[in-house]
């Protein structure tokens, strides 16, 4: 093999890896923003396929990937108010809830593509086209794979120091991290915790409906039942994984594409061996990654508890 | 009337049914120490939750320097320079010193400058003569600096009335009087101080004025100046009550019923927290484990119950070695009762009805079951003559037993704990947050325990309570016991060096 052949092999490879990686972000990010507000989303899975609803519906009536974006996360958004005045409002239990809303959003999505998107659900839907910035882009290797990609790669670039610098160097941050760990430090200095924790969920679910806007508009440009396939699952290991820290955070996502990347790779390059044991790799990959280094995470203290003023 | 100053007229306040407050009034003049005694649930937390605006009185007006105010919110106290400093600490342990007291701050904008912060934080903790490090972590800090960091989170918001809920409820013995003289500096730079308290010395020490409130209502308004504490502690309760020596004979046996050698255990963290300690216990002895807490008593507990597997040394009841006996086997068989420190975690199941924590230790036992089947009409006959007898205050052994108050949860663990008929008891601060009149009743039961010949380890950071009610005081610093004194020959010097790790032969 030549050495340009191999450095469009691993092009190729690290490219994969980015796009694997993008959605499973998106939701990490937001996993990370809710619980350390103190609340479970374990329904980033449903964010994700309710993003990639919407900006299907989206694509399809207006025509425009802009449209699309709009209604994925109008559509996230609507889910997090759900979660929110649940979880938050009611105080139902937050894991129950959330699964709750992963079956619904399954079942309604699967339902609604049908009634809306009928016999065009096969067609390809309008989405975004790689830009390549200039100069960045013509760099051997790293140009091509992170500088030739789609707005919503760029966006999830931006997206992850601001997720940090929001964390750690805003006054609002500092409101999240408080009441995520001892909500009633926070209630008697006069920071709202539900409104906080109502806001991190919203925003929550929006990030991981940005996740499926970028399966759809960026990758796909279609939208299929339950087309997103577990990623929300993977976003949550990686939110342990990265200790609630959102530069580690990225890595572990970095990571768990990494290993779903290689499993593609394997499996192309030994068609003779049964697939479904490459298919494993990533799983036992998380599994090793978990057990290594998550044996003494702390998790934001008061996570999966309601707040109740005066409680005991 | 000088306008300057906070002023409470007729507050009322009620819950439902229950009149927590009833026409309060209390004048509290600016630059002074304000003393609030009462028993709990004589609704002083109410006074002050209305006073921070987390509640909001049915009747009464509260006045700040002769304007009338209506307090909607905690936002809006902190506007009117009122901070609250609760008896459980309000701070983030993972957070830093700056961060915590940042926290919340209004016009920030939207650059957090902690640097900035932390300069002027410094500069302000100076001023009261408070030595802190803005950008240690608050879990690294001991609790008393932890108070401070209270103390100034309220200061940094300006407040001029701060008051105190139970403050040196969570403090070391030995941490006390710093924070009594941090009082006085507050004082002396002109802030108002209100300060709850059940604690009659402390109240003594430092407050100018004192009101008492029973059930609701002002039963007295004194000056501190030339009132007997034992006067304090009468209107308090409503009848006197034995402050300090109990009646007690001398010990009854010389067998030696517990023995514990060179007992090792690890806390939590994996750190040797028991680092070989040795004891006997006689029947009909009350032993004292003395200390500044964190040294090793929770682990000395949990080792002696079986909640916590020993790392080494023996453990022997009446000559029998049961250092590898379980739970089960040592509460049951063995007969080892335990009052553990933390009675809502521990102690209790909050939400399960005041019968049911009453069978909670010996359900598979007549005559709260009968095979494998529970009988609950027999365990709330018998929870009803318990209730009888250690006077707990409900409504019915039905109700939750969160609704009780603490001395109430208290009296229930310890009949349940003690009426099985232990051959060894022990008791893990039992008078936490309890008022007077309850510390009481808890010391007349650990007496008659002793009387009946049970061997009793009573571990508490109240050297008072100690010394009142123990034949021997051991005193634990650092995971090792120092010292075992009897109480007549404990100088507080003679404790303070034990307690600081000084070991005997070294103070001798």
């Amino acid at each position: 093999m030549s050495w340009a052949g191999d450095v469009s092999s691993l092009v190729d490879f690290f490219s994969t890896v980015l796009r694997l990686s993008t959605p499973i972000v998106f939701a990490a990010l937001g996993g990370v923003l809710a619980e350390r507000a103190g609340v479970f989303n374990v329904s980033l899975e449903g964010c994700i396929l309710g993003g990639a609803f919407g900006a299907a519906t989206g694509a399809y009536l207006l025509g425009t990937p802009v449209g699309g974006l709009v209604f994925g996360i109008l559509f996230a958004a609507a889910i997090g108010c759900v979660l929110a005045g649940l979880a938050v409002g009611l105080g139902i239990n937050q894991l129950v809830t959330g699964i709750a809303i992963n079956i619904l959003v399954l079942g309604l999505t699967s339902y609604l593509a049908r009634l809306i998107l009928g016999a065009d659900a096969t067609s390809t839907l309008p989405g975004f086209a790689p830009v390549a910035i200039p100069l960045l882009s013509s760099i051997p290797l790293i140009g091509p794979v992170l500088f030739n990609q789609d707005p919503l790669a760029y966006l999830m670039y931006l997206a992850v120091p601001l997720s940090y610098w929001f964390l750690y160097r805003t006054p609002w941050g500092l409101n999240v991290r408080a009441i995520g760990d001892y909500p009633v430090a926070a209630d008697t200095v006069g920071v709202s915790v539900p409104g906080v924790r109502a806001i991190c969920v919203i925003t929550s679910c929006v990030l991981g409906g940005l996740g499926g806007c970028y399966l759809v508009l960026c990758q796909v440009f279609v939208f299929t039942e339950n087309m997103s396939a577990g990623k929300g699952w993977i976003a949550l290991a990686a939110v342990i994984l990265g200790r609630w820290n959102p530069a580690l955070v990225f890595v572990a996502c970095i990571f768990f594409a990494f290993s779903e990347a290689l499993q593609l790779r394997l499996q192309f390059n030994n068609p003779d061996v049964p697939y479904q044991l490459f298919s494993m790799v990533p799983f036992l990959a998380s599994f090793v990654a978990l057990v290594a280094f998550a044996g003494r995470v702390r998790p934001p203290a008061a996570i999966g508890t309601k707040y109740v003023r005066g409680g005991k | 009337m000088t306008a300057q100053g906070l002023r409470l007229e007729k507050i009322s306040k009620t819950f439902g049914d229950f009149k927590a407050l009833d026409g309060v009034d209390m004048t509290v003049p600016r630059g002074t120490v304000h003393a609030i005694l009462g028993e709990n649930g004589a609704g002083k937390t109410t006074l002050m939750n209305i006073l921070y605006g987390l509640y909001q009185p049915d009747g009464g007006r509260i006045l700040i320097d002769g304007a009338p105010q209506r307090i909607t919110s905690p936002r809006r106290a902190m506007e009117l320079g009122i901070g609250m400093i609760h008896q459980h600490l309000m701070l983030v342990e993972t957070l830093t010193v700056v961060e915590n007291v940042v926290l919340g701050l209004p016009g920030q904008g939207m650059r957090l400058s902690l640097a900035e912060h932390a300069r002027k934080l410094e500069a302000l903790a100076k001023s009261f003569g408070f030595d802190i490090d803005p950008h240690q972590e608050v879990w690294k800090l001991p609790m008393g600096m932890r108070q401070r960091v209270e103390i100034l989170k309220v200061l940094y918001r300006d407040a001029n009335l701060i008051i105190l809920d139970e403050p040196t409820s969570v403090l070391a013995p030995s941490e006390v009087e710093g924070f009594l003289e941090g009082l006085r500096r507050l004082r002396a730079a002109g802030k108002t101080i209100i300060f709850i308290s059940h604690k009659l010395d402390e109240v003594a020490a430092v407050a100018d004025r004192v009101t008492v409130l029973r059930r609701g209502t002002v039963s007295a308004d004194l000056a501190v100046a030339g009132t007997p504490p034992s006067e304090m502690a009468r209107m308090m309760v409503g009848r006197d009550v034995v402050l300090t020596t109990l009646e007690k004979t001398s010990p009854t046996s010389d067998e030696v019923l517990v023995r514990i050698r060179d007992l090792k255990a690890r806390d939590n963290r994996g750190n040797q927290a028991l680092k070989g300690v040795s004891f006997d216990i006689r029947a009909g002895e009350i032993l004292g484990v003395a200390g500044v807490d964190g040294n090793g008593q929770a682990e000395l507990a949990e080792a002696l119950t079986g909640l916590r597997q020993a790392e080494g040394g023996t453990v022997e009841l009446s000559g029998e070695d049961v250092s590898a006996a379980g739970v089960y086997e040592r509460r049951h068989r063995l007969g080892i009762s335990f009052v553990p420190e933390d009675r809502h975690g521990t102690g209790l199941v909050l939400d399960l009805p005041v019968y049911q924590n009453a069978m909670i230790r010996d359900f598979r036992e007549s005559p709260f079951s009968s095979g494998p089947m529970l009988r609950a009409a027999s365990a709330r006959k018998v929870a009803e003559d318990w209730v009888k007898r250690y006077d707990v205050r409900l409504q019915s052994v039905d109700q939750a037993i969160r609704f009780l108050s603490g001395g109430n949860q208290q009296k229930l663990i310890f009949a349940r704990e003690v009426e099985c008929r232990p051959r060894l008891l022990v008791i893990m601060q039992p008078c936490k947050g309890l008022d007077v009149g309850a510390i009481e009743a808890v010391h007349r039961t650990v007496l008659a325990e002793r009387e009946r010949g049970t061997a009793i380890l009573y571990i508490s950071t109240e050297l008072e309570h100690i010394l009142s009610v123990c034949d021997r005081v051991a005193v634990m610093c650092a995971g090792r016991i120092t010292g075992i004194i009897a109480p007549e020959e404990a100088t507080p010097e003679r404790i303070g060096a034990l307690i600081g790790g000084l070991e005997e032969e070294k103070v001798a």
